[in-house]
Formats: C-alpha cells, sequence, structure tokens
C-alpha cells in the first residue's frame, strides 16, 4: 500500500508535473509531427509548460499579490511571474515568425508535410 | 568588492542600446540607401565602443553599469569582464566589416523592397548577440538570445533559395527547444538560489550544487547552449543555414553567433558554476571533449564530400566549433586560452572564408565545386582571400589556425593527454583534405566554358574581405595582442584575477 504521507508529497508536487507531462508532451509533437503546423503547436505546448513551471514556483499557498493591504502577510513572489510574462512574448513572437515561414513555405513548396518536403528538396539537390 | 576592480561605464549599455534603436529608424526611412547607411554608421559606432570599453577593461578589469541605477541582485546589471570584452570585439569588428560588404551583395541578393526590413534585422541580431555578452542577468540573457536568435531567423529566411525557408524554420525550432532549455535551467537554479544575476548565482552556488534540482539545471542549461552553439549531435540545423543565408549574413552569422554561444557555455561551466569543482562532480569534462572530438572528425568528414563549397564551408564550422569545446573542456588556464583564442581567429578566419565566398557567388553565381573550376585564374584576388582562410582552417603556420591549435596540443600535452594531441593533429589533416578540394579545382583546372563571364567584384565587397584575411595573417603572425588578451580572460575565469 503506498504510503500516505508519500502520496500527499507527490501531489503537492502536483503543478509540476502537469509541467513535465505538457513539456513532454510537446517536445514529443515537435519530434514526431511532420506536419509543419502541428510541429509549431507542439513547441507551444513546451513553452506554456515553461510557463506553467514558473508561474506555480512563484506562486505560495495563501499567499496574496504583492500590493500592500491590511491583514496580509503572505505575498507570492512577482518575480517570476514578470519574467514569464516576457517569456509570453517571447512565444509570441516566436510562434509569429514560424507561422510566417509556414505560411511561406506553402507558398513555394504547396505542400507543409516535412517528409514531402524532403523529397521535393532531394530532387533539387545542389543546382544553385 | 573593492572600488578598484570594477568602474562603472554608461558607455556599456550604449553598445546595446544604440543598434537597438537604430533598428526601428531603418524600418521608418523605407529606403534600402538610407538603411544601410544608418546600420553602417551605428556598426562603425559600435566598434569605436568596443575598442573604448576593451582600453576600459584592461585599465580596471571590469566594467559594470547598474541599469536605472538599481544595485545588482535586484536590478539588473551589465557586467563587462576580460572574457566578455574579447567576444564584444569579435562581434563588433565582424558587425563593422560585413556592413559595407553587404550593401552590393545584398543588392542583388534580395528584392529591393525587402532590403531596409534586412538592415534592421541585422541591427537586431547585432544588439542581441552584444546584449548577450555584456548582461550579468541569466534571465536578460534569455532575452538577448531570443532577439538574436529571432531576427537570425528572419535573415536566414531571406536567402534566394527556397529551401532558405526550411532551414530558417528548421532553425527556429532547434533554437526555440535550445532557449527554452535555457530557461527551465535557470528557472530551476532560481528554485534552489532566489536569484538571477549571475554574480550572485556563482556565490550561492557551492551551497546548493549538490542538489538534484541543480543538478538537472546544468544539463538543462548545457543541452539547451548545445543546441544553440551547434556542438556535434545537436548541428543539425546549422549546415543548410548557412547554405541557403544571404553571402553577408553566412558570413556575419558564422562568424560570431556560436563564438556567442560558445561565450554563454563558457559563463555557465565557469562563472554560474565557477566556485564549484564542477569538472570533478560531473563527467562533464569526458562527455565535452567525446562530443569536441567526434565534432573534428566527423564533421571534417562531412566536409570534404561537400560539393556545394558553403555547405563545406558550414560542415568545416561544425568543426571548428569541436575545438573551441575541447579547449574549454580541458578547463586548464591553457586550454581556455586556446578555446578564447580559437573563437577569435576562427571569426577572422570563416569570415574571411564566407565573405570571399560570396564574393564568388556575386559575381558568377557559382556555389558548387564542378562550377568553380579554374576560378582562381579568373579572380584571383578573391579566391586568394579565401586560400589564407583556408590555411587558416588547415593551420598551417603564420596563420591563426596555427595558434590556437598550438595552444591546444599544448594543453592536452600539459595534461599528459598525447592520444588527444596526435587527434588535433590528425583532425588538421582531415581539414587539408577539404581545403586542398578547393584549392584543386580553383586552380589547377581549366575555367569551364559556358558559365557566363564573371562580373568585378565591387571594392566595397573585396576591401573587407581582404581586411579580414589580412588581420587573420597578421594575428597568425603576431599573436602577442589576442594570446594575451586570451590568456587574460581564461585566468578571469579560472578565478585567478
Amino acid at each position: 500500500m503506498i504510503d500516505f504521507n508519500t502520496l500527499i508529497d507527490w501531489l503537492g508536487l502536483f503543478n509540476d508535473w502537469i509541467a513535465i507531462v505538457l513539456m513532454m508532451v510537446g517536445f514529443y509533437t515537435v519530434i514526431a509531427q511532420h506536419n509543419l503546423t502541428k510541429k509549431v503547436v507542439g513547441l507551444n505546448i513546451f513553452q506554456v509548460a515553461v510557463f506553467v513551471f514558473y508561474i506555480s514556483m512563484g506562486k505560495i499557498e495563501d499567499g496574496s499579490a504583492p500590493i500592500l493591504k491590511d491583514g496580509v502577510e503572505i505575498y507570492s513572489n512577482p518575480l517570476p511571474h514578470v519574467l514569464i510574462l516576457t517569456a509570453i512574448v517571447v512565444g509570441v513572437a516566436t510562434t509569429a515568425l514560424a507561422l510566417a515561414l509556414v505560411v511561406r513555405i506553402h507558398h513555394s513548396y504547396g505542400t507543409i508535410e516535412e517528409d514531402e518536403i524532403q523529397v521535393i528538396e532531394h530532387g533539387e539537390e545542389d543546382i544553385a | 568588492m573593492s572600488p578598484a576592480e570594477f568602474t562603472s561605464d554608461p558607455w556599456l549599455i550604449l553598445l546595446v542600446v544604440v543598434p537597438l534603436l537604430a533598428a526601428p529608424v531603418c524600418v521608418m526611412l523605407r529606403s534600402a540607401g538610407g538603411a544601410w547607411s544608418v546600420a553602417t554608421a551605428v556598426s562603425w559606432a559600435v566598434l569605436a565602443i568596443a575598442i573604448k570599453l576593451l582600453i576600459t577593461v584592461l585599465d580596471h578589469g571590469q566594467v559594470v553599469y547598474r541599469i536605472g541605477g538599481w544595485d545588482a541582485p535586484w536590478g539588473i546589471e551589465y557586467r563587462l569582464d576580460p572574457v566578455g570584452v574579447f567576444v564584444v570585439l569579435i562581434v563588433a569588428a565582424i558587425g563593422a566589416l560585413v556592413l559595407p560588404y553587404a550593401k552590393r551583395s545584398v543588392e542583388k541578393e534580395i528584392r529591393r523592397d525587402r532590403i531596409y526590413l534586412f538592415y534592421a534585422m541585422l541591427l537586431l541580431c547585432l544588439s542581441g548577440l552584444l546584449g548577450i555578452t555584456v548582461t550579468g542577468d541569466a534571465f536578460n540573457l534569455f532575452v538577448f538570445l531570443e532577439i538574436s536568435s529571432l531576427s537570425s531567423y528572419v535573415l536566414i529566411s531571406l536567402g534566394q533559395d527556397r529551401r532558405a525557408l526550411t532551414a530558417a524554420f528548421r532553425y527556429l525550432i532547434m533554437g526555440t527547444i535550445g532557449a527554452t532549455f535555457y530557461i527551465i535551467g535557470i528557472g530551476l537554479l532560481y528554485q534552489m538560489t532566489g536569484t538571477l544575476n549571475i554574480a550572485d548565482l556563482k556565490s550561492i552556488m557551492p551551497a546548493v550544487v549538490d542538489t538534484r534540482t541543480v543538478h538537472a539545471a546544468l544539463a538543462f542549461l548545457t543541452v539547451g547552449i548545445s543546441l544553440k552553439l551547434a556542438l556535434f549531435p545537436l548541428h543539425l540545423w546549422l549546415p543548410n543555414a548557412y547554405t541557403f543565408a544571404p553571402s553577408a549574413v553566412t558570413a556575419f552569422l558564422a562568424a560570431t553567433a556560436t563564438k556567442v554561444s560558445a561565450y554563454v557555455l563558457l559563463r555557465i561551466l565557469f562563472t554560474l558554476f565557477g566556485d564549484v569543482d564542477l569538472f570533478a562532480a560531473f563527467p562533464l569534462q569526458e562527455i565535452l571533449i567525446a562530443m569536441a572530438l567526434a565534432a573534428m572528425f566527423l564533421a571534417s568528414l562531412s566536409a570534404i564530400w561537400q560539393e556545394n563549397i558553403k555547405r563545406m564551408m558550414a560542415y568545416s564550422s561544425i568543426a571548428q566549433i569541436g575545438y573551441i569545446v575541447l579547449g574549454i573542456a580541458l578547463a586548464t588556464e591553457t586550454g581556455l586560452t586556446g578555446g578564447i583564442v580559437h573563437m577569435f581567429n576562427h571569426a577572422l578566419m570563416k569570415g574571411a572564408a564566407f565573405m570571399s565566398i560570396g564574393a564568388i557567388v556575386f559575381a558568377t553565381g557559382a556555389v558548387t565545386l564542378q562550377q568553380l573550376e579554374g576560378i582562381g585564374k579568373r579572380m584571383p584576388f578573391t579566391m586568394a582571400a579565401f586560400v589564407v582562410a583556408g590555411l587558416g582552417l588547415v593551420g598551417i603556420p603564420l596563420t591563426p589556425g596555427f595558434i590556437s591549435k598550438w595552444q591546444l596540443v599544448t594543453a592536452a600535452l600539459e595534461l599528459d593527454m598525447w592520444p588527444l594531441a596526435a587527434l588535433i593533429l590528425l583532425s588538421s589533416l582531415l581539414a587539408v583534405i577539404y581545403v586542398w578540394r578547393v584549392f584543386e579545382v580553383a586552380y589547377l583546372r581549366e575555367p569551364v566554358i559556358g558559365i557566363h563571364k564573371p562580373q568585378d567584384v565591387p571594392l566595397s565587397m573585396l576591401i573587407p574581405t581582404w581586411g579580414l584575411a589580412l588581420a587573420a595573417l597578421y594575428f597568425g603572425s603576431n599573436a602577442s595582442f589576442t594570446l594575451d588578451l586570451a590568456h587574460t580572460a581564461a585566468r578571469h575565469l579560472m578565478g585567478g584575477l
């Protein structure tokens, strides 16, 4: 039988588990999917996992937002949240750029399936 | 820290801010010529600031700038030490040479209505690379890493061939994974130490280094940066990215981007974990040496089989990164000196090589060895610059490659690693083969008939190319300046300063 305390310890890391599972799901999608758009989706999930990881890092149980207020003594750490705001912006920029590239790739190759692109590229090996 | 050890200098922030602000100016100008003028002026201003900072750092040891006047652990501080200033100098000098070169080259390779955007991106990339080098804050470093990466994806995708798009996309996927690994690592470190300031992290590290969290952080940081660095098994994005990017971009990125990543690796291993005996606690040294050797041999072997000269030089870059990482992995003063000086020397040689290839592409459109037959007779000046760079890659005496390889061999011998010293020499023989293939085609064969008559290469492209080639020859025959600086940097990293 599982020790109750061990179970609590494991459940207490619930956010971290979610982050790790999301991370692996995203990473696997990036590697395994042949569709370029789905790769971008995987990349997004992968990044969101890191956001979750950071946000839960700063949160303290019963902690309030870091605003001075009577009766509040425990504050969450705002720094990881601020950092991740920056990382989200970076993520948006990366996604936008990736999708723009996907559009351009579709224009010039007529497909966004990686294996089909590879076949086309092999056909024109080093003429240019 | 005593006040004599560092000095505050507002020029430090200008290094980053000037190109950052000039980028939107380029966009607003909306003219190719205007954007080019702004970018060139800025790149030379940056070089001037870099030289000024070099003098200050040599006088005072370190330069610090506090953003917004906030003190270090809370505010973000910019810090430049002998290691950083060396890399800043490389990036600034290459930037100042690439921009004059880019004018004609870009006019030919990029659609006219996109040229001003190209210069904006190049400035952003320059700003990001310099930011990585000067920042003393681990998260700030991530932001600059992404600024430089995002702009380099765009720069690569502007190549003429449609394969530039897929190359940029692959680089984007791998680069983003690398950068995300880096923030995971920083997050884990933040959990353990509660600080993001690199100097602060360094002082807290010994207390927490034996935890699994920090071990995981080290793994994430090393793998993440190795992706950016194109360390051997993680190099897959590099060959196509260098092959299909516009010539000026290839020259710029090959000479700077991977060097800056190598600098971040140095920072992680020797500053973040500087107070910890990292190489005794982890089998990191063995792993890095194995990767470096694999890069030196397998990438050189791949280079031998390439028909496209740009891709050949790209594989050669991966091999040369192997030498840099080998120096880092040896983790002795001599080894680090070798690694750091090779960052500089490789920037000179690869810059010259890719610039001369760019000039050949400009004049003839030829990139495959078959098309290059007899090019040495048709374009003697351009090809001679390539010869200098090629000899440097081999490591012939009087070229900079010799200096760094000599340092690395000395370092290996100091550690009684005879086989390693032999392998360094042996891998140079592989470089002889691929460089010789180009020489043989370019000089010993008759020019092919049918290829359109080469245009004249403009002086604005020849002068920067020869500038780098002559600098390579100078620093190859008189290495005291670079070696001294690299040695100071290595001593600084090893904690002797």
